[in-house]
């Protein structure tokens, strides 16, 4: 069987769908974070292959760009995290609401 | 040596600098001494600059030196210099200015004996000094303005110097805002006539094609109103008399012989954008105020206060000139005015400071026995200012009365009006010469009147002897004898010349002299001999100067002060009101979507997923269709 582009954008779609699903029901900040990394390597899959597919740089180039801004936001979000771990222990997504309006 | 100009206001302004840092250090008398010494430096650097001046040809056009020291507010295609002009017109202004200035200073030594802010008020006088140099020196509109602005603030100061007494702080009060009126005709003046000309550099100015009649009029009449508060005019005198609540000194210097005059010389300044129409109403003011001042002046009771409507109607003189056209006869009246109206007002200081500070005239009477110097020099100023040959007033206010018979449209009904007012002149000094000096004493044995002190006369007997001598600078019918009229003809693109006979010229000064004569004689008979009873020579219309300062009072006071609240009250609640229903108007809206401000991470990623649903399902429906 050969494997078509078809294949890697439904992995990519599953990676995504799975990481927004995670991102809605889990309330653990830290999976929360993971959960969007996932999102964010489904779209990257995509990228990729389109970029495969239509011999287009392009695509990776932008893919490239999201793995740097991920690393900067999981930077910052890790630091938010164990900021506030340390401050309200075991705090979940629910015990997070200090920029209600 | 003309480069030096730059030493002539920087002289000052070291002097106030200096005072300003170690003034009580000096203390007395040291520091009226520096001051004085840097207003006397100064002085000399101007004739230095002057004797430079002559050097050169004055009909080359070389007479007309800049000195630039840097470029001020390069904005665009406006380019303000910070810059000296020095030709003939700046330099007398100059010469002067400095010259009755370092004499006043010489004067407020003794003057101002035993004064517990004795330093600072020199260091207002050096201030001041400086200010009406750069006046007097700016080489545009700009450089003009600062030093305009520099003596209102100077003269505020200074006539509330003694700022304890109510009266005073008042008077400067009001003599700051009736400027402010002046200085927004100023500025809007200046700003006119740069989108008119694209310049404000006076020798561009004055090499501009002309500006249309329209413009040149609004111009004009702009700068007549700057000039008719810097310069006392109707309606806008009302402070000076008040200004009177100052040390004499002040009176004379900023007060009479210089700041009043920079409105004089502005008009002079600026003859090349002044037009026909303007130069008229000019003249109708000018004479209107003279006759007025003239009349306010003939039943004032306070010494001071006399010389102050003598001053207006000096001034008044002056704007009669210009508006005919006779710039040399206003600068030439400018002159001889600084010279016997420092004279008269200094004497009148050293009056108050024999009489230990009384300036009401019915307490007084005799004095002559008593202070002699003074009294010889007062009569000096009196018969200057009374239009006596030879003194220098004659010579000045001959020429006045001269060029307004020869104004084209109403010459012989301004001549009039110049002729009662120096008959009025005439009669209200010597009104004033007679009730302090001579009659019966009316003071007290234990008053005990004195003689001021060398540093307070010797500036009176040299004003004494320029009042005397001060006309020679440019007597008539010989041509070689104007001298000041030939010095000034490069600053004019059409010299007034006037067209008069020797006859006619003739008869009309034996009729202002005679006119002189007349007020004189009368205030003899009814002052001195008492053959006309004085009672009805005093009317209580003129002692409260035709209530136009009372109707004033009342009129801003009443209806003025109901407009301005009902103004702010506008801005309180229609503008601001607007503005705040607008910021309520945003709160209310705020407080209704707040709700969806969760803080719950979920919500918002809902929100988010939701969203990009709603764009797939819609581009979707764009696809299908």
């Amino acid at each position: 069987m050969e494997i078509t582009t078809g294949w890697y954008l439904v992995l990519g779609a599953l990676l995504f769908v799975i990481g927004g699903t995670g991102l809605l029901i889990r309330r653990n900040p830290l999976v929360m974070l993971m959960c969007v990394e996932l999102m964010l390597n489904g779209v990257n899959l995509s990228f990729v292959a389109f970029a495969r597919q239509l011999d287009d740089i392009g695509g990776q180039t932008v893919v490239f760009f999201v793995l740097v801004v991920a690393a900067a936001e999981v930077v910052v979000g890790l630091g938010l995290l164990v900021a506030i771990l340390r401050r309200q222990p075991g705090a979940t997504a629910d015990d997070l609401s200090a920029l209600r309006g | 040596m003309v480069e030096l100009v730059w030493l002539v206001p920087t002289l000052p302004l070291l002097g106030f600098c200096l005072l300003l840092v170690a003034g009580r250090v000096f203390g007395e008398p040291r520091a009226g001494w520096i001051a004085t010494a840097a207003a006397a430096t100064s002085f000399v650097v101007t004739l230095v600059v002057f004797v430079g001046l002559l050097g050169k040809d004055g009909h080359a056009g070389e007479r007309s030196y800049e000195f630039i020291l840097f470029d001020w507010l390069p904005a665009g295609s406006l380019k303000v210099e910070a810059g000296f002009l020095v030709d003939p017109l700046s330099i007398t202004m100059a010469l002067f200015v400095t010259g009755v200035g370092a004499l006043i200073h010489l004067y407020s030594i003794g003057y101002m004996h035993g004064d517990p802010k004795y330093s600072k008020f020199f260091l207002y006088l050096n201030l001041f000094l400086f200010s009406m140099l750069m006046l007097v020196f700016g080489n545009n509109l700009v450089v003009t303005f600062l030093g305009w602005e520099g003596v209102g603030a100077c003269s505020y100061f200074l006539i509330s110097f003694w700022h304890q007494k109510e009266s005073a702080a008042t008077a400067g009060k009001k003599a700051f805002v009736t400027n402010r009126v002046g200085d927004w005709g100023f500025m809007i003046a200046t700003f006119a006539i740069w989108s008119a000309l694209g310049t404000v550099t006076y020798t561009e100015i004055a090499n501009s094609p002309a500006m249309s009649a329209a413009t040149g009029t609004a111009v004009s009449l702009l700068l007549f109103v700057a000039a008719a508060g810097k310069s006392a005019q109707l309606p806008l005198y009302v402070w000076l008399p008040d200004a009177m609540e100052g040390p004499t000194p002040v009176s004379a210097m900023v007060h009479a012989a210089t700041m009043v005059t920079s409105g004089v010389y502005l008009l002079v300044r600026m003859n090349n954008v002044l037009t026909e129409d303007a130069l008229l109403i000019i003249a109708v003011i000018g004479a209107a105020t003279a006759l007025f001042a003239a009349l306010c002046a003939v039943a004032q009771h306070d010494i001071k206060k006399v010389l102050a409507y003598s001053t207006i109607s000096q001034l008044g003189y002056m704007f009669l000139a210009i508006g005919s056209g006779a710039y040399v006869a206003a600068i030439f009246h400018v002159i001889t005015h600084a010279f016997f109206k420092a004279l008269l007002f200094l004497g009148s200081g050293s009056v108050i400071h024999g009489m230990h500070d009384e300036q009401d005239m019915r307490k007084m009477g005799a004095l002559r026995a008593a202070m002699p110097i003074t009294a010889a020099t007062f009569i000096v100023g009196w018969l200057a200012i009374a239009g006596v040959p030879p003194f220098s007033g004659f010579w000045s206010k001959d020429e006045i009365l001269l060029a307004a018979w020869e104004q084209k449209n109403i010459g012989p009904l301004l001549w009039a009006v110049g002729l009662i007012t120096a008959f009025l002149t005439a009669y209200y000094m010597s009104r004033q010469v007679i009730l302090v000096f001579f009659g019966e004493q009316r003071w007290e044995e234990d008053v005990n009147p004195h003689e001021s002190t060398w540093t307070m006369t010797t500036p009176l007997c040299v004003l004494a002897g320029a009042a005397i001598v001060g006309g020679a600078i440019n007597l008539p019918l010989v041509k070689d004898w104007l001298i000041l009229e030939h010095f000034l003809e490069p600053i004019f693109h059409h010299p007034h010349h006037f067209s008069s006979g020797t006859t006619t010229k003739i008869v009309l000064a034996i009729v202002s002299v005679a006119a002189g004569l007349v007020g004189i004689s009368i205030a003899t008979l009814s002052w001195l001999m008492r053959r006309i009873p004085t009672e009805s020579l005093e009317p209580e219309l003129l002692e409260n100067a035709m209530y136009v300062d009372a109707t004033y009072a009342r009129v801003v006071g009443g209806v003025g002060t109901t407009g301005f609240q009902k103004t702010a009250d506008f801005d309180a609640e229609i503008v601001d009101g607007t503005i705040n229903g607008v910021g309520r108007l945003v709160m209310k809206l705020g407080q209704l979507i707040q709700p969806t401000q969760s803080g719950y991470m979920r919500n918002y990623a809902v929100g988010v997923a939701v969203g990009a649903l709603a764009i797939v399902v819609v581009l979707a429906w764009g696809l299908l269709l």
